[in-house]
């Protein structure tokens, strides 16, 4: 099997899903790259994760209301063991950009719902799914737009909507964000109670005509009667939007672009990647799967290996299922669910409502030595039927010499593609040693691999995605 | 250190979201004031009046105390132009000094590189909180990103002493520049090195420490504990930095400006009676800033984005009272509906970094600005 063959097939399955472990690298080779493009996006073909199993053994993982750091137990055992990768992958694309968080909503369940939400519709109209952000209860809390009246507008739901769901600053003016504001005027929830000691009651979206603006607007020159679904038609109709968006899906799945309040004063680093990609989101009315599709089979795509830095929702749910063990409901996933928050990356609950920082952003003294610990932890334990794998691949030879040894761990870690310097370091570690013989050495020998497996996973380049 | 004179140091606290200027440090003779918070007015037999003008906010007793004693400057009307009313790029520019165009060098990164432009000490600058701060960010130079004293370090499981410096050691060589690698790679390469180095020098705070005052128990109390942790142990650390919010109060300002202001005011007064106990406080001074202020009028249950502000300095260093003045109110002086700021930002830093920090200002905040006296 050829080395690049799957190497392109490891950068695609880091990308578009959660990274995969040697043997399905190599089943996904034999049928080849378009069709395994074709069968990440066709997600229906795959069986859904029934949550209530999840819920049998784990029932405080059902509605966890407000106990706190309990939130996204449910959504780590979604990514960990989805049938369905890309569509995972989508669900954490959208709540980068979707950014809603529990330190205001105050309760997992509205904002576990959302996520549920981009599940369902994250693949299909980029359209549609901001139409139901508009009328999502965690959303209409989160930016306010339960206060946001015929004849007292609050702006907040107005403005980011433009910021930084659709268009992004430049494209508009102080006045468009008073008149879209006034067009979702009365786009409310109920019942607007306050919460209970362990709950609160299920919040529904209502429209009150009574609370509507109905008066005329001016929006990006057009003017007419708005409401907020006339908004988000002329929203998408402005170029703008669809450029956004395609940079979004750029900086999210090809390369870290800068942050997006720079957005409107940087240049891409690709121009003609995002113009592809917007051209196909105008094409297709908004289709991501279309989208998608263009994304993954093109030059740039393949092209951009080791090109962006891993979230810690990606190092954490990556190493889980490179080591395994942890396809739940087994114990211990509430720890687990919370270590991409060590990291800088805590779910359900951004920083704001702009999202994560990425890129180098994700990488200070601190979260980096949180990283590392974690990783080294994971893949220092030869008890992982993961790492047991590995160590078994290792074993066909009796003996091994350190390059060999070497070369044979970063194969299996990835690939992963180091500089010279960095492989000589490695070989000069495994030197200490020795030659790598099994037979009565095995147990030494295994912990030399777990620990050459930490060496590894300490490096720089395992921070690439 | 045995110097007699201790080295400045500053600590900033961020107050993110956007704190409502107004209703922090209330005009309380101003008939504007009452006209324009129907829904979020503090009642005037609740504002705690600080002179025949000005109140702060009812929550604020701690401050008032420490204000009483003339240990804050309040900075009236802080800003710039045109205010882009975005938080992100608004906090930008708080960070950077660029509010014209995209800056990517913090201030403070230019400050700690002024300070130690040797990178002798990667503790000159400590962030404590998972995420740093542009403010702090500059290619090159050390900042110490800090969740938590207690765990901050570098494979801590490997138990085996021998075996952990070995791997240690090898980290090292790993993490070293390897030319040509580019800038993310060099950038991971020094964080790592840095990190190791940070955790050595960061692991004896908590150990040295002691202390009778008793902190709060909330996110902030404790971020600044560990500020004073850092500070007391004399490990040459200048500037240390944290935040706390969201003070994004859009709608239910009410309860929700009460708590943020309760628990901001309780900790910094804990932090400085904590120096002040350990006779640590004499080279500290603390800054308080928020991205904007908020609107005038209130929408009926909070305030959207505004432009001026107010910044507070606090320490036994500084020179307490008020600068500069209150923006007026009057509806015709108001921009788009905000108070209009009439102190450049940048003019705070420019004491901060010449009058406090000894430094030259220009270079640091791009430009030359007034130079209020409250140090």
């Amino acid at each position: 099997m050829a080395k690049q063959d799957i190497a392109l097939m490891a950068h695609l399955m880091r990308r578009a899903g959660f990274g995969a472990t040697r043997e399905e690298l190599e089943a996904l080779v034999e049928k080849g790259y378009e069709q395994t493009v074709e069968e990440l996006l066709n997600t229906e073909a795959q069986p859904a994760l029934d949550r209530y199993e999840l819920v049998r053994y784990h029932p405080w993982t059902w509605k966890p209301g407000t106990l706190p750091g309990m939130g996204s137990v449910e959504w780590l055992w979604f990514m960990v063991n989805t049938k369905r990768p890309l569509e995972e992958k989508m669900t954490l694309f959208w709540h980068h950009l979707f950014a809603t968080g529990v330190s205001k909503v105050d309760h997992y369940d509205e904002i576990t719902m959302m996520v549920a939400e981009f599940r369902e519709k994250g693949m299909g109209s980029y359209k549609d799914l901001l139409m139901s952000m508009a009328q999502n209860p965690a959303m209409i809390y989160w930016l306010d737009n339960c206060e946001n009246h015929a004849h007292a507008v609050n702006e907040n739901w107005g403005r980011e909507l433009l910021e930084l769901f659709s268009m992004g600053v430049g494209n508009y003016t102080e006045v468009d964000v008073r008149e879209v504001s006034r067009a979702f005027t009365g786009w409310t929830i109920e019942p607007k109670l306050p919460r209970g000691p362990i709950g609160r009651h299920d919040w529904h979206f209502t429209y009150q005509e009574d609370d509507h603006d109905h008066g005329e607007k001016t929006f990006l020159g057009e003017t007419g009667n708005f409401d907020g679904k006339d908004v988000i038609d002329i929203i998408c109709a402005h170029p703008a939007t669809a450029s956004f968006i395609a940079r979004h899906l750029y900086n999210f799945f090809v390369a870290d672009e800068a942050q997006v309040p720079a957005w409107a004063v940087t240049p891409p680093q690709d121009q003609d990647a995002i113009d592809t990609l917007a051209d196909a989101l105008v094409e297709s009315n908004y289709d991501i799967r279309s989208t998608l599709r263009v994304l993954f089979n093109s030059e740039f795509f393949k092209n951009a290996r080791f090109a962006r830095l891993k979230s810690p929702a990606e190092v954490v749910v990556g190493t889980l299922k490179l080591v395994g063990g942890f396809e739940f409901p087994a114990p211990g996933i509430g720890e687990m669910s919370r270590q991409p928050n060590y990291m800088g990356q805590d779910l359900l609950n951004p920083p704001s409502v702009e999202g994560w920082h990425t890129g180098t952003e994700w990488i200070n003294s601190g979260s980096l030595m949180r990283r590392i610990n974690f990783t080294a932890d994971m893949v220092g334990d030869t008890g992982r039927p993961g790492v047991k794998s590995m160590i078994d691949h290792l074993k066909a030879d009796n003996s091994i010499s350190p390059g060999a040894f070497v070369d044979s761990c970063l194969e299996l870690m990835g690939p992963l593609e180091v500089n010279k310097e960095t492989r000589q370091e490695l070989v000069d570690h495994a030197q200490i040693n020795g030659d790598l013989n099994w037979g009565n050495e095995s147990e030494t020998s295994s912990e030399r691999v777990s620990e050459m497996l930490q060496l590894i996973v300490s490096l720089r380049d395992y921070q690439y995605a | 250190m045995a110097s007699t004179k201790k080295d400045p140091v500053i600590v900033v606290l961020q107050l993110t979201g956007g704190n409502d200027y107004l209703n922090t440090v209330i005009p309380y003779n101003d008939p504007h004031y009452r006209d324009n918070r129907p829904a979020v007015g503090v009642a005037e037999d609740r504002i705690l009046k600080i002179n025949d003008n000005l109140g702060f906010h009812p929550e604020m007793a701690p401050m008032q105390r420490l204000y009483d004693q003339g240990k804050v400057a309040i900075i009236n009307g802080v800003g710039y132009a045109n205010s882009p009313r975005s938080h992100f790029r608004s906090m930008d520019i708080w960070h950077t000094c660029e509010p014209d165009k995209l800056g990517t060098e913090g201030w403070l990164g230019r400050v700690t590189k002024d300070l130690d432009p040797n990178k002798e000490n990667v503790v000159t600058t400590v962030s404590f909180g998972p995420s740093l701060p542009r403010a702090l960010a500059l290619p090159g130079v050390p900042v110490a990103c800090v969740d938590d004293l207690d765990t901050f370090g570098m494979l801590p499981t490997i138990s085996e002493t021998e075996q952990r410096n070995k791997i240690l050691d090898r980290f090292t060589r790993l993490y070293s520049p390897t030319i040509g690698s580019g800038f993310v790679m060099d950038y991971l390469g020094q964080t790592g090195l840095d990190s190791l180095k940070a955790a050595d020098i960061l692991k004896v705070a908590p150990g040295k420490y002691s202390s009778t005052v008793e902190y709060p128990d909330t996110p902030l109390a404790r971020k600044l504990r560990g500020i004073a942790q850092v500070h007391m142990a004399d490990l040459g650390t200048r500037i240390l930095y944290c935040d706390h919010g969201s003070f994004d109060s859009h709608s239910n300002q009410v309860g929700m400006h009460d708590k943020l202001w309760h628990d901001v005011s309780s900790a910094v007064e804990s932090f400085f009676d904590d120096l002040r106990e350990n006779n640590a406080g004499e080279n500290v001074i603390m800054l308080l800033f928020s991205e904007f202020g908020r609107r005038v009028h209130d929408n009926g249950s909070g305030t959207d984005h505004g432009a001026a502000g107010a910044a507070f300095v606090i320490g036994e260093g500084v020179k307490g009272g008020e600068y500069g003045e209150y923006p007026s109110t009057n509806i015709e002086d108001l921009e788009q509906g905000d108070l209009v700021p009439n102190t450049d930002f940048r003019s705070v830093y420019t004491t901060i970094a010449e009058n406090w920090m000894g430094l030259d200002a220009n270079p640091l905040v791009g430009g030359t600005f007034e130079k209020p006296s409250f140090v």
